[in-house]
């Protein structure tokens, strides 16, 4: 019996090369993205034209910054298997609610706090829902989405809501060691969700959710729970959202963050987060949320209309679905 | 051409990143005959028939037809010449009916429109022709798993596939199903059909096969061209490399005070109270035909399913009904059935599978998960339980199936303070070789004072590994038996419905 443990135990150490063919393969997997990520930067850095300029970078990194917040929890959403398509309503509700209760109590810090409580609110119905009436998430999403966006119009009566006080636009356009805040803000998020994502319980319960909920919960992970808390968190981090795009427009406009769910799920979806669940990486999210960034901001320095845009940008996503394919297939065949 | 064998494999070869499937592998299956294909877990069985079945293509050597070379690149191309697969893992739609599961694709139509009765006429016909008693307007999600494989198997037949291999077509069957399938391998013999059959039960490839080759580790190790004067202990010995005397080992323990009482419990699909206790270092086997109940009442007791009335006790504390983190914090811990479909968690890597309930109790500042922590237990148990895999960030569907359940149930050895544990249906699909290291993990669980619970639907394991037999027909125990006194006779004919005693089940 030991002798043949011994055997055994040798037989799988035995092939160091097969073993470190396998650990590159992964590396590989693991950082391909990465590193077509930094050939695009270094291509468009030497082809466009103000392109790799301090500013430009600060601004492509300011016009994904409320993508890059929402990417990091639609992370985790898509990671358990699950999606949300009521973020861009939350986005919208958020600023028109952080308006109005700002001018009510002349208190902006109160405005904040009740959007981004309606926003955790929202969430959490989302999730209670899903998780607890076993709704399916896409239709319940859709129906908060329209109900959301509803009450974001009659809030505002369909109208741009403006804010008297200064503080107000701060949050926005104020800048913190030569980085406007809401960069910072959107980096904190990726700190923050990557560790949540690999360091702790939580994150790593969301990917065996998302990898087969049923041996999840007989395993012993509070399945239930942690869905409501990935939206809830979600729809927090929604109105967050919301609250400095609306500070950055000096108003909260009912109609902003339209196609904004579908943006932030391309973005994850571009990032390598798989649909099936399971399968979440927070560097690729970043990556993502990068590449549209720079491809958008690229072709606004480009002049190119921004009707293209929009094809590019559905072509870039279905390639980067391809590849992933790709990749799969390889593994399993 | 009666030299030209029916299905030739010449020099197969099979590399994955990291594990070297195949090499060199080539045998011969002769028109109208069973070819017993017999290996462990990871021998590559498996792999082998994928190939055949279109699904890898191998990196060397080819598959011939009738003499013919054939490259096939897909499953349809191994479907249009003829080979029909079935796998451990089914291929069905869960939400078609029986009939409409067989004729897909094909369905008789009728101005445009599917023809149902037409269908439904054929399809009794085909059932009845072959023997099997399914219903043809079934949802294929309302049967049994053992009628889904009599589904796959008759939809092989239908397509008039000259080629058929099963990889393990009884792992979920009952006694009669069996019966029934291999009635109907040996008619598709007799008709000339060239026949794989895998299986890890012995009794079933000496009793369906002409001849038989064994694989171990990717490679071929021995050929057999007829099954005649050759022993069981022959065959053990080449697939697993040594030999195992005994696979069971029983070994007597020491029996401490009750652990686990189930008093009164209830659950939806058991209306009637169930009671039993489970003493420190016992092994208790639960014995039943399927469908009997055993893993209802054990879902009830670890709470996975709803708990209606009754009391759970671990060492005389209560357990929360229909709680499984709490029945987890009382060390009371449950292994399911369906391995895939609820054990594994398939995209994740086999460290996380193992860490995923015990990572809790070492976190770093309570709150960090401690990945170099893990690493080690993770290490710790690959190594222990020899589960066979290239490194411990393997995603675990890679892994075959015994492996698998070694990694499912390391999770829970894992555990600090196990004090139950519950296992269903460990062995099914697994090799001798695996069985007896499952076997023997148990035993030390019980030595450490762990009291086992084990279900299982094969009657030699019950006997050979359990101190103590409980039987359970339509959702009662019909009997209790302790080691002395259990035998085939006595445990069987209480575990069989009123009236059901002539047809004894053949692995009797």
């Amino acid at each position: 019996m030991t002798e043949s443990n011994a055997a055994a135990i040798a037989a799988t150490r035995e092939a160091p090369r097969d073993r470190r063919c396998a650990l590159l393969w992964q590396l590989v997997d693991d950082y391909s993205l990465i590193g077509i990520f930094i050939v695009l930067f270094a291509v468009l850095s030497m082809t466009v034209r103000y392109f790799f300029s301090w500013d430009n970078v600060v601004g492509l990194a300011l016009s994904v910054s409320q993508i890059g917040m929402v990417a990091c929890t639609m992370m985790f959403c898509l990671a358990s298997r699950d999606f949300d398509l009521s973020v861009g309503s939350t986005v919208a509700f958020a600023g028109v609610f952080c308006a109005i209760v700002s001018n009510a109590t002349g208190s902006v810090a109160i405005g904040m706090a009740a959007a981004i409580v309606a926003g955790a609110l929202v969430g959490f119905v989302n999730g209670v829902v899903i998780a607890k009436l076993k709704i399916n998430a896409l239709i319940t999403t859709l129906a908060t989405m329209e109900i959301v966006r509803g009450l974001a119009f009659i809030a505002s009566h369909g109208q741009a809501v403006g804010v008297s006080s200064e503080a107000f636009f701060t949050l926005g356009s104020s800048q913190f060691l030569g980085l406007p805040v809401p960069v910072w803000v959107t980096l904190a998020c990726f700190v923050v969700f990557g560790v949540l994502l690999n360091k702790t319980i939580y994150g790593r319960n969301t990917l065996a959710i998302g990898g087969n909920p049923d041996a999840a919960r007989l395993a012993g992970v509070a399945v239930d729970r942690v869905r409501i808390a990935i939206f809830l968190i979600q729809g927090l981090v929604a109105a967050l959202a919301g609250v400095i795009l609306a500070s950055r427009m000096t108003s909260g406009q009912p109609n902003a963050g339209e196609g904004f769910e579908l943006n932030v799920i391309s973005a994850c979806v571009l990032g390598g987060v798989s649909l099936m669940g399971g399968r979440a990486t927070i560097s690729g999210v970043l990556v993502g949320v990068l590449i549209m960034g720079t491809v958008q901001n690229a072709m606004s320095l480009m002049n190119i209309d921004a009707f293209y845009q929009y094809l590019v940008r559905g072509a870039i996503l279905l390639i980067a679905v391809l590849v992933d394919q790709l990749k799969n297939r390889r593994q399993s065949r | 051409m009666a030299d030209v064998p029916r299905l030739e494999f010449r020099h197969i070869g099979k590399t994955f990143p990291g594990v070297r499937a195949l090499g060199d592998v080539g045998f011969e299956v002769r028109a109208g005959s069973v070819h017993g294909l017999l290996g462990e877990n990871g021998a590559g069985k498996s792999t082998m028939m994928k190939i055949l079945g279109g699904e890898y293509i191998p990196d060397e050597g080819e598959v011939a037809i009738d003499g013919q070379t054939m490259h096939f690149r897909s499953a349809a191309d191994a479907i249009e010449a003829g080979v029909a697969v079935i796998h451990q893992e089914l291929q069905y739609v869960p939400e078609l009916s029986v009939m409409e599961n067989l004729l897909l694709g094909r369905l008789p139509t009728r101005f445009g429109l599917v023809d149902r009765r037409r269908a439904l006429a054929w399809t009794r016909e085909r059932l009845d022709a072959l023997g099997v008693d399914l219903d043809p307007r079934a949802k294929l999600k309302q049967l049994s798993i053992g009628q889904r494989q009599m589904v796959e198997i008759v939809k092989a037949i239908l397509r008039d596939a000259k080629i058929l291999a099963l990889d393990e077509p009884t792992s979920s069957l009952s006694h009669r199903e069996t019966d029934v399938l291999f009635r109907l391998v040996r008619d598709l013999r007799a008709q000339g059909k060239a026949m794989i059959y895998i299986s890890h039960r012995m009794d079933e490839i000496f009793e369906l096969c002409d001849a038989a080759t064994i694989f171990r580790d990717g490679r071929k190790v021995a050929d057999f061209d007829t099954l005649e004067g050759v022993t069981r202990d022959t065959l053990v010995q080449r697939m697993v490399g040594r030999e195992i005397s005994d696979i069971f080992g029983y070994r007597p323990r020491a029996q401490g005070d009750v652990r686990l009482s189930v008093e009164g419990v209830t659950g939806r699909a058991l209306p009637a109270p169930t009671t039993f206790d489970v003493r420190a270092g016992e092994i208790v086997g639960f014995f039943g035909l399927v469908g009997a109940g055993r893993s209802e009442i054990m879902r009830v007791v670890y709470g996975a399913d709803r708990r209606t009335a009754g009391e759970v006790r671990v060492d005389g504390r209560p357990v929360k009904a229909s709680r499984i983190r709490d029945a987890i914090r009382h060390g009371l811990v449950f292994c399911p059935e369906d391995r895939k479909e609820e054990g594994i968690i398939g995209v994740r890597s086999v460290s996380e599978n193992i860490n995923i309930s015990a990572r809790r109790n070492h976190l770093t500042a309570g709150l960090f998960v401690n990945d170099r922590a893990e690493a080690r237990t993770a290490d710790r148990f690959i190594e222990r339980l020899r589960i066979r895999t290239p490194h411990r960030r393997q995603e675990i569907r890679l892994l075959s199936g015994g492996n698998q359940q070694k990694a499912v149930l390391s999770r829970w050895l894992a555990e600090k303070d196990l004090r139950v544990l519950i296992v269903d249906e460990p062995t099914r699909g697994i090799d001798v070789g695996a069985k007896n290291e499952i076997y023997n993990v148990l035993y030390e669980l019980a030595d450490r004072g762990v009291a086992v619970v084990m279900i299982s639907s094969e009657l030699p394991e019950v006997l050979g590994v359990s101190d103590r037999v409980i039987t359970m027909c339509h959702g009662r125990i019909t009997g209790q038996f302790d080691r002395a006194s259990a035998n085939e006779q006595n445990v069987l004919a209480a575990a069989l419905p009123e009236g059901a005693g002539t047809t004894l089940p053949r692995n009797a």
